[in-house]
């Protein structure tokens, strides 16, 4: 795979100059990029390498439909280019006169029929594997957000972990600038990816909080949609390690191409420690909601999750951008009232895109707000304690 | 512009025009021939003039759309207007173009096919093509209201559709008037067809376009009223607090897809049955040898319409359904290759041992042939779900529906214009330009939608305003060929249509084409205003007018 795309890369570098020297913009787009492994390749032409059973089996069967549609496409159209070429006006041709032929009829009704049959057949036994999620070793739950994804560790090694996963942000900026710098990873590398152990069932049990998302990985063959108010579930047994990618695959709104998927799959060793520091982390970093912070603290938590959520529509300056409200000299940021903006966090405005973050916990809406309201040109020296988003979110 | 300009007195043929002189108060001039048209020909050419604009309009933001694309980065628009585009590329290609072009063919062809004086009811006729006007006024008009066009796609999946702005709204209410508009017409064409043929026109010798209309029509009376139902559902759910498809309220989001779904795939065949006809028309005309296999044409289309009903949730293989759903769609749906199948060799049968010249018409309905049965394999591949899975909502699935909708319906289009074109109008069309035409669209389109099979394999999402960085070279191509495609559109208006219908060209005869057979070649070029005002007297095979 490796070797034909360095190869069919090469070929197309010629009319990929062309096109550039067309559009200066261009330069360097693809050039300096690499394969990146377990995710897309550079002008990759089939289904990605597979690392499970099922997409083996949807390689082979697309391999088997190819080739298949490949003959019948050379057979019929063989056909009809020898009859183009040979019964011509202009070469003499005189038209015969049948018009029906009910045994030719039957023949070519029924032949494709058998054609169809021996296709279904093996795809029949790889639907049947796919929708086979019982007695997974782990259960992970995952969550599509606009526009990021939350995991949650259901059932399995490591129960009780759960984190979101965004886009890096600066990944976020290079696209907006439209001259992105050439990674391997563009749009794909995300802050927290999700970790998984090599060779075990793991169950996806897809869901939502705001519209569709589909949450996918071509090296494991599998593709969900992630639906509010149901849950839907798929599985994989990755089998190597390493790193894979997906992206969203249902339009959810603006930010669709920008919510990636990342598991990295690593050996069973490595997945015990990391499900044990994560545990540890996370008691470690559990917020109490009743405690009172003092307002640099909280300014300080609140410009971290700024950067993991808001400044890729808001602009790290608060400035925002088009139709996105700017949150410097915002007069909702500035109001007295500090109910407002957190009324505004909790239910969204979706009328002016702004989407609901309730699933962020207390003291990270509380120090987010705190931190708006004393950045850049606003000085309100109001400090928003966790309590009182508890008591906004009764 | 002998379309379009009051007939002048050239009489022939057998068109039974004894009452001309008398009828002319029925041909008005001006503005008020196009509003208050009543005649089937007049009306047609409302309808191809209306579709050609949409498409030029939907031309303009697929090509938008392949401007950002050009490279990796956004460069021109951010993603929210990007998903206008696509969301409006979309739906006014499907509801504004395809499906107005093949009404504006029944509306010229229809009567003069099956030897009636026009349409069954020609009032509703008029109306069904001005309502479109509004309609169309308002999807485009939505770009500039607050928020900007609506951005859920042209499947308008709940409940993204709850968050879009007042547009959706507006989108909402055209597609409930340009359904009304498709009904109105539907019931007009199957009354037209059923009552007015003439006598010794019995349905199994009608021509293969009339029969997939007639089809159509009631495939088009069958779903639009569930369009209707499914975009209703949403509007209250928008407005008046209902929870049809607000998983917010207990409602059920893939309800929606289900019943947009059971519209949306008889829609796909509602696009190509009546290019099915078109090509059967032609291909025989030009093969000299009388199409192969009417009767089981016949019956492929009716298996086809019929098989459209029970295949929908192909496209929903990926929203996660119990197993015995997946396979019951799956075989459904590949069982539709079979009666498509036939329609493809019955059209190489009759190409076999002919005696074939290669006139522009022919070479798009070849050119049809070949390419749509490219999209024919590619929907094969899509039906099998465990393959589905990997290119379900990839750039796979734009390869194939182009493959099929622009490759097959609109190609069939273009053969139409350029086979039926000299009927019309009186004119002949350049042969040199027809033939530019063709070529120069069939390779910018193949440049433009081959790669995207790649893109989609490996895995790039649709509606994406941005990609990874492995994907760019195909991308390059992939816009280089549809600027390359659209530039073609706008040399076929200027050089081929326009020289037409201002009547620049050769004088057409009656029948331009040696083989071709039926009723409207038995009418002169142009065909008169008003043609068959008495049934006319037909022979055994009912494609000659007797006395």
């Amino acid at each position: 795979m490796t070797m034909m795309n360095a190869r069919v890369h090469s070929v197309s570098r010629g009319w990929s100059r062309w096109a550039g020297a067309a559009a200066a913009l261009a330069t360097g787009s693809a050039f300096a990029v690499n394969d990146l492994k377990g995710g897309p390749g550079v002008n990759q032409l089939n289904l990605h390498e597979p690392v499970t059973n099922i997409a083996r089996d949807q390689m082979w069967l697309h391999n088997f439909m190819l080739i298949v549609c490949l003959v019948i496409f050379v057979a019929v159209f063989g056909v009809m280019f020898y009859s183009i070429f040979k019964h011509r006006k202009s070469k003499g041709a005189v038209s015969a006169n049948f018009h029906e032929s009910v045994a030719v009829e039957i023949a070519w009704t029924v032949v494709p029929f058998l054609i169809v049959i021996g296709m279904a057949l093996p795809a029949t036994k790889v639907v049947v594997a796919m929708k086979d999620t019982t007695n997974a070793d782990v259960t992970i739950k995952a969550t599509g957000y606009q526009w990021k994804w939350g995991y949650d560790y259901l059932k399995g090694e490591g129960e009780g972990i759960g984190f979101l996963a965004t886009l890096d942000v600066a990944q976020r900026e290079q696209s907006n600038s439209g001259h992105p710098a050439p990674v391997d990873d563009y749009l794909l590398k995300v802050d927290n990816p999700l970790v998984v152990p090599v060779d075990k069932k793991i169950r996806i049990i897809t869901t939502a909080n705001d519209v569709i998302h589909a949450w996918m990985i071509p090296a494991f063959g599998v593709k969900q949609d992630a639906i509010p108010g149901f849950v839907r579930d798929t599985w994989f047994r990755a089998e190597k390690i390493g790193d894979y990618y997906g992206q969203c695959a249902e339009l959810c709104g603006k930010e669709h191409a920008y919510m990636p998927i990342h598991v990295k799959v690593v050996s069973a060793e490595d997945y015990t420690a990391w499900t044990t520091a994560k545990l540890k982390e996370a008691a470690a970093k559990a917020d109490d909601p009743s405690k009172v912070w003092e307002q640099a603290a909280l300014i300080a938590r609140g410009e971290k999750v700024y950067a993991a959520n808001c400044a890729s529509c808001h602009k790290a300056d608060g400035s925002g951008a088009g139709p996105i409200k700017p949150l410097d000299h915002s007069p909702v940021v500035l109001d007295e009232d500090k109910q407002q903006q957190i009324a505004v966090l909790l239910n969204g405005r979706m009328d002016k895109g702004m989407p609901s973050w309730k699933q962020l916990s207390d003291t990270e809406i509380a120090a987010v707000i705190t931190y708006t309201k004393n950045s850049w040109s606003n000085k309100t020296g109001q400090t928003v304690q966790p309590s009182e988003v508890v008591a906004a979110r009764k | 512009m002998s379309a379009v300009l009051p007939p002048h007195g050239v009489h022939g043929g057998h068109d039974g025009h004894a009452h001309d002189d008398h009828h002319d108060h029925h041909a008005p001039t001006g503005w008020r021939r196009w509003v208050f048209a009543t005649n089937h020909k007049d009306i047609g050419t409302l309808y191809l003039l209306f579709a050609f604009t949409m498409l030029m309009i939907g031309g303009v933001l697929a090509l938008c759309i392949r401007a950002e694309l050009f490279q990796p980065g956004l460069q021109f628009f951010n993603p929210e207007l990007f998903n206008q585009f696509t969301t409006m590329h979309g739906l006014i290609m499907v509801f504004g173009a395809i499906m107005p072009a093949f009404v504006g063919f029944a509306n010229w062809m229809i009567p003069l096919q099956i030897g009636a004086s026009d349409m069954a009811f020609a009032r509703m006729n008029n109306f069904s093509f001005w309502l479109m006007i509004p309609a169309a006024l308002m999807l485009v008009a939505s770009f500039f209201m607050p928020g900007g066009a609506p951005a859920a796609g042209w499947t308008l999946y709940a409940p993204l559709t709850l968050q879009m702005g007042p547009s959706m709204d507006a989108g909402i209410f055209a597609m409930h008037i340009l359904g009304a508009s498709s009904i109105m017409g539907s019931i007009n064409i199957i009354v037209t067809i059923l009552n007015m043929r003439a006598p010794g026109m019995t349905l199994m010798k009608m021509p293969m376009f009339a029969w997939t209309w007639l089809i159509t029509a009631y495939l088009l009376i069958a779903v639009m009223p569930v369009l209707a139902g499914a975009i209703t559902m949403t509007l209250t759910d928008r407005h008046f607090g209902t929870a049809f498809f607000n998983p917010a309220g207990g409602g059920d989001p893939v309800m929606y897809q289900h019943i947009f779904w059971f519209f949306g795939h008889p829609e796909v065949y509602i696009m190509i049955l009546p290019a099915f006809g078109i090509i059967s028309q032609i291909v025989p005309a030009f093969a000299r040898k009388r199409l192969f296999g009417y009767a089981s044409m016949v019956y492929a289309t009716a298996s086809i319409a019929i098989l459209s009903f029970i295949v929908w949730a192909h496209h929903m293989f990926a929203t996660g359904m119990p197993v015995t759903g997946q396979l019951f769609f799956m075989y459904a749906t590949m069982l539709i290759a079979v009666p498509t199948g036939v329609k493809i060799f019955n059209w190489l049968a009759t190409m076999w041992r002919g005696s074939m010249t290669f006139e522009t018409p022919m070479l798009w309905a070849v050119g049809f042939i070949f390419v749509f049965t490219m999209g024919g394999f590619t929907g094969l591949i899509c039906a099998m779900a465990p393959i589905d899975i990997q290119i379900q909502d990839t750039y796979y699935v734009v390869a194939h529906f182009h493959y099929v909708l622009v490759a097959g319906s609109l190609y069939a289009l273009f053969a139409g214009v350029y086979y039926w074109g000299p009927k019309w109008t009186g004119v002949m069309y350049s042969e040199t330009r027809g033939k530019i035409h063709f070529w120069w669209s069939l390779i910018a389109f193949n440049v433009t939608f081959f790669p995207m099979h790649f893109l989609g394999l490996a895995g790039m999402p649709r509606r994406y305003a941005d990609y990874p960085m492995q994907f760019t070279d195909f991308n390059q191509l992939a816009s280089i060929g549809a600027f390359f495609f659209g530039f073609a559109q706008v040399y076929f208006f200027l050089f081929v249509v326009i020289p037409m219908m201002r009547g620049k060209g050769a004088k057409a005869p009656q029948k331009p084409w040696e083989a071709a057979e039926g009723l409207e070649w038995e009418v002169p070029s142009p065909a008169p205003f008003h043609t068959f005002e008495e049934p006319p007297k037909l022979d055994a095979t009912a494609t000659k007018v007797i006395g």
